[in-house]
């Protein structure tokens, strides 16, 4: 159960080895060495090295397996780790990929691939986790999305459709389930320097995955529906969205 | 049948969606509990306690407060036989015209019996009079397997279910022994404390000479005059003292709510600048010492009772209540509390200091002999959470122990180590209840 200050005692991450979703769990459990992940991912070395990160840490951690293409493996992982134990306090929808944006317009495969993973597989994943939580009649979703989700811009437009797609669906889900006691955060980040985008020029409020970390555990805490990381990106992408399309196609962004 | 609605505690902290069905006859709730789902089931009062000791997410919640009636009075033996959800500002008005007053009263009236049993409240007369528990002579309980069974001080699940926190049954009617009053008011004794010594060792001396005693303590005030308080404490009043034109009308209970809070409070109201100035003013306004004011028992025990819903005052985000005892001998504690708070700024609206007597017998029961702290704190800053887990600490390696019915965020593993009788109590407790019906979010989360 999570308590009157946030602390929660059990914490689901599908996409296990995502780097923001590892410092929001770090974040999450600050202080508290008492709290259960279960970290849903590929099995291999990243995996393995998130769980002994945060076994560092007093956690108790669990792996299993998850291919997010395959609907059978995540059902059978969000079935696995609801049906036994305490109930689920937090789950992190935290898996994606970002791949080769000129290919990913071009390549039939490659295009659908990012649809799988970022769009369908997480609304997938956002009705089997919606369906437990009700039956709590407590919990947390925390999507990650995107800023890209919010603009589409020539630089990562396929990657920005899955991120829209996702992020309306979570943001609806939000109030689906809110009658059932179940809270949906959206989060939104711009540009973090992680693994995934590894190479990339840094975009302008570029910030680590720690600091994403931050924003999300104080939404969780203070019971928002959606954050921006920064937060300043709320309003900066406010701003791009009413700019017409013939200056926003000059912007180095 | 019932509607699923979210619940929470009296801090407003984490609520969660559960069945809220209002209670039915005897019958109608043994068929519940007996075709509980896997989610299970809780009575619930009033919701007074301030965390989450009256929910169950995604489970049965029964409301008990239709479960009203009181069954039958016993003036001359000073007895009452009650259904569960009566409430103590219920009885208080039924009984105080019959010369009788409740035998423990917490700082407010909105509790139920049955609530009153779970929690197994003290009030301001602990030092003499011990908890509720200790004046309850049967509880009538539905057990998980849907039978009722009246239970006496000689069972043990009798001393599982004072204190238990509804996790034993549904309390359904008891039968408490009360006190003979000669009125509705108190005599009171105010005295203004310098500082945490000053007021220590005041209630030390004098404490005994009292049937109430309780300390108001300014959080906010630091240095040398840290825990300066006022100390107030009474008697019940026998009629000659009161003032003439009261004595016709002694016993008569009408208390009235003066104010409702509106719904709408923003959060950070009560906030270091706004408390501190209730402080000055609040200590200021205390006598240096009165002696015999005749005040209402509304107004001695029960002032927060004058204005309605006053919880909302802390704004969305809600506020905790942290409730400790250390056994005596620990004041240091008390002290450290008091300058880990004042150092952080946090502001503390209320904190209320008493003095223990004699433990009761519940197995779960918080009272035992020592301090007892209790702080209200707002939600929202963000160091909260890191200080009290450092509190908590320091109150755990002195030997002292939280107050479930107002725990909102302890660790489970602090339970077994506040509570050294837990193992006995889980096994009553796994006896009348083998399928573990009976839950509650507090219980899930204390792995109670």
């Amino acid at each position: 159960m999570k308590d009157a200050i946030g602390n929660v005692q059990r914490i689901l991450v599908l996409g296990g080895a995502s780097e923001i979703a590892l410092a929001t769990v770090r974040r999450l459990t600050e202080g508290r060495a008492d709290a259960e992940v279960t970290l849903a991912a590929r099995p291999g070395t990243r995996r393995a090295d998130a769980a002994s990160g945060l076994r560092g840490r007093g956690l108790t951690v669990t792996e299993i397996d998850l291919d997010v293409m395959d609907r059978t493996s995540y059902e059978r992982a969000i079935g696995a780790t609801f049906d036994v134990g305490r109930d689920v306090d937090v789950v992190l929808i935290a898996f994606g990929v970002l791949g080769d944006q000129e290919r990913a317009w071009q390549d039939l495969d490659a295009a659908l691939e990012m649809t799988q993973v970022n769009y369908t597989a997480a609304v997938g994943c956002g009705v089997l986790v919606a369906e437990r939580m009700r039956a709590q009649g407590h919990g947390t979703v925390v999507a990650f999305s995107s800023v890209a989700g919010e603009l589409p811009r020539r630089s990562n437009f396929v990657y920005g459709s899955t991120k829209a797609g996702m992020d309306a669906f979570f943001t609806g889900l939000g109030d689906a389930v809110a009658p059932d006691g179940v809270e949906v955060i959206v989060v939104r980040p711009g540009f973090v320097r992680t693994r995934m985008t590894a190479g990339l020029r840094p975009a302008p409020l570029s910030q680590t995955a720690d600091e994403v970390a931050a924003v999300v555990v104080e939404g969780l805490r203070a019971g928002r529906d959606r954050v921006w990381a920064p937060s300043a990106m709320r309003w900066v992408m406010s701003g791009l969205r009413h700019l017409p399309r013939v200056v926003l196609r000059r912007l180095p962004i | 049948m019932g509607s699923r609605r979210a619940l929470t505690g009296w801090g407003k902290t984490s609520p969660s969606v559960a069945t809220v069905v209002s209670a039915g006859e005897d019958e109608t709730m043994s068929q519940q509990v007996v075709g509980a789902t896997g989610r299970g089931v809780l009575a619930r009062g009033l919701g007074r306690s301030y965390g989450d000791a009256a929910q169950n997410a995604g489970g049965v919640v029964l409301d008990l407060t239709s479960r009203d009636r009181v069954l039958r009075i016993d003036v001359e033996d000073a007895v009452v036989e009650v259904e569960a959800g009566a409430s103590l500002d219920r009885l208080m008005r039924v009984l105080l015209p019959l010369g009788l007053f409740v035998p423990v009263t917490p700082g407010t009236r909105y509790v139920t019996v049955g609530g009153a049993i779970a929690a197994d409240i003290h009030g301001k007369n602990h030092h003499v009079d011990g908890s509720f528990g200790q004046h309850v002579t049967s509880i009538d309980l539905l057990l998980a397997d849907g039978s009722i069974r009246r239970l006496t001080p000689h069972e043990p699940l009798f001393w599982a279910t004072v204190g238990g926190m509804g996790l034993t049954g549904v309390i359904l009617r008891a039968t408490l022994r009360l006190t003979p009053v000669e009125s509705a008011y108190c005599v009171v004794d105010t005295e203004r404390c310098d500082d945490l010594d000053d007021l220590l060792a005041r209630m030390t001396e004098g404490d005994d000479g009292y049937t109430y005693s309780v300390a108001w303590i300014d959080c906010l005030a630091r240095g040398s005059s840290l825990g300066r308080s006022v100390l107030t404490r009474g008697w019940s009043a026998r009629r000659d003292q009161l003032p003439s034109r009261l004595q016709p009308r002694a016993t008569e209970f009408r208390p009235r709510q003066l104010a409702v809070a509106p719904p709408v409070f923003p959060s950070g109201l009560l906030n270091r600048s706004t408390v501190t100035a209730f402080n000055e003013v609040w200590f200021r306004k205390a006598p240096r010492v009165r002696r015999g004011e005749v005040q209402g028992i509304a107004s001695f025990f029960h002032p927060l009772d004058g204005v309605g819903e006053w919880n909302r005052v802390y704004g969305p985000r809600g506020f905790l209540q942290y409730q400790f005892v250390v056994p005596f001998g620990a004041e240091d504690t008390l002290r450290r509390t008091l300058e880990l708070l004042s150092a952080s700024g946090l502001a503390s609206f209320l904190a209320v200091l008493k003095r223990f007597g004699a433990a009761g017998d519940g197995h779960l029961s918080f009272p035992t002999p020592g301090w007892t702290l209790a702080l209200d704190l707002p939600l929202g800053a963000a160091d909260l959470g890191g200080l009290l887990d450092r509190l908590d600490a320091e109150v755990l390696a002195a030997g002292g122990r939280f107050y479930l019915a107002k725990d909102s965020r302890l660790p489970a593993s602090a339970v077994a180590q506040m509570y050294p009788r837990l193992d006995e109590w889980r096994a009553v407790r796994a006896e009348a209840d083998p399928r573990g019906v009976f839950t509650s979010d507090l219980a899930r989360r204390l792995d109670l």
